[in-house]
């Protein structure tokens, strides 16, 4: 279907046309949300949306790498990560399921139906394409 | 930090604004995201992250308890690439 990227545009424009702030305003709160977000993240905090998904850091340890190209082997540092965990409610509105309105949030989180049969969305999630997997970075 | 932890703080640094409207604003945003990724989109927001839907192929899964082949159907999942800058920040090269 669309296959379009929301921006932050797209986000101060939901909160200018919700709460009846001016543009501006709106703006700098979806900044303020996003760095208070990224400021808890980098303190080590986790950072726990309901109804969303949890924002979490993850120490790796150092490692050996190989450069692709060259077949070289070069150490990888240890360094954080940072890993989301979308929130079931989340992953059933993705797959058209009737999301949970409420913060009926990660009933059994844990739980990610180890090969549960799954019911077959009514209709296929709009994928113009496939989102290219992009090694490293 | 919880959602509402987020709020409470949203609202100390923005003394003008009823709490009433910052929870607003913060679940406009992320209801905004979802809807976002449940239509397909991509999300991205420079400097923080980008979110995305990737698809799983149908698969012949197991039930690892019994051992019995169950069919897994297609299904999307939404995919969350942190920025660069906010990388960086985690390992203090900023």
């Amino acid at each position: 279907m669309t296959d379009q990227t929301v921006t932050r545009a797209d986000l101060s424009e939901a909160v200018y046309q919700e709460v009846g702030l001016s543009r501006n305003e709106s703006a700098d709160l979806v900044e303020s949300v996003l760095s208070e977000i990224a400021d808890t993240l980098t303190s080590g905090e986790t950072v726990k949306i309901s109804s969303f998904g949890s924002f979490s850091v993850r120490q790796k340890g150092e490692r050996v790498g190989r450069n692709p190209k060259t077949g070289e082997e070069v150490p990888i540092l240890p360094r954080k990560v940072l890993v989301f965990r979308a929130s079931n409610v989340l992953k059933n509105r993705i797959n058209g399921e009737a999301g949970g309105e409420d913060d009926t949030d990660d009933g059994f989180s844990g739980a990610d139906n180890g090969g549960a049969p799954q019911q077959q969305p009514d209709t296929p999630p709009p994928m113009g394409s496939g989102t290219p997997y992009r090694p490293g970075s | 930090m919880t959602k509402s932890e987020l709020i409470l703080r949203l609202a100390e640094n923005n003394p003008h604004l009823y709490q009433r409207d910052v929870e607003r604003i913060v679940s406009t945003i992320f209801d905004e995201i979802s809807t976002a990724l449940a239509r397909g989109d991509r999300v991205e927001l420079r400097g923080f992250g980008a979110f995305s839907v990737k698809t799983r192929d149908a698969r012949t899964g197991r039930n690892p308890r019994t051992g019995e082949s169950v069919h897994v159907a297609k299904k999307s999942v939404p995919f969350f690439k942190s920025g660069k800058d906010l990388r960086d920040r985690l390992n203090d090269r900023k």
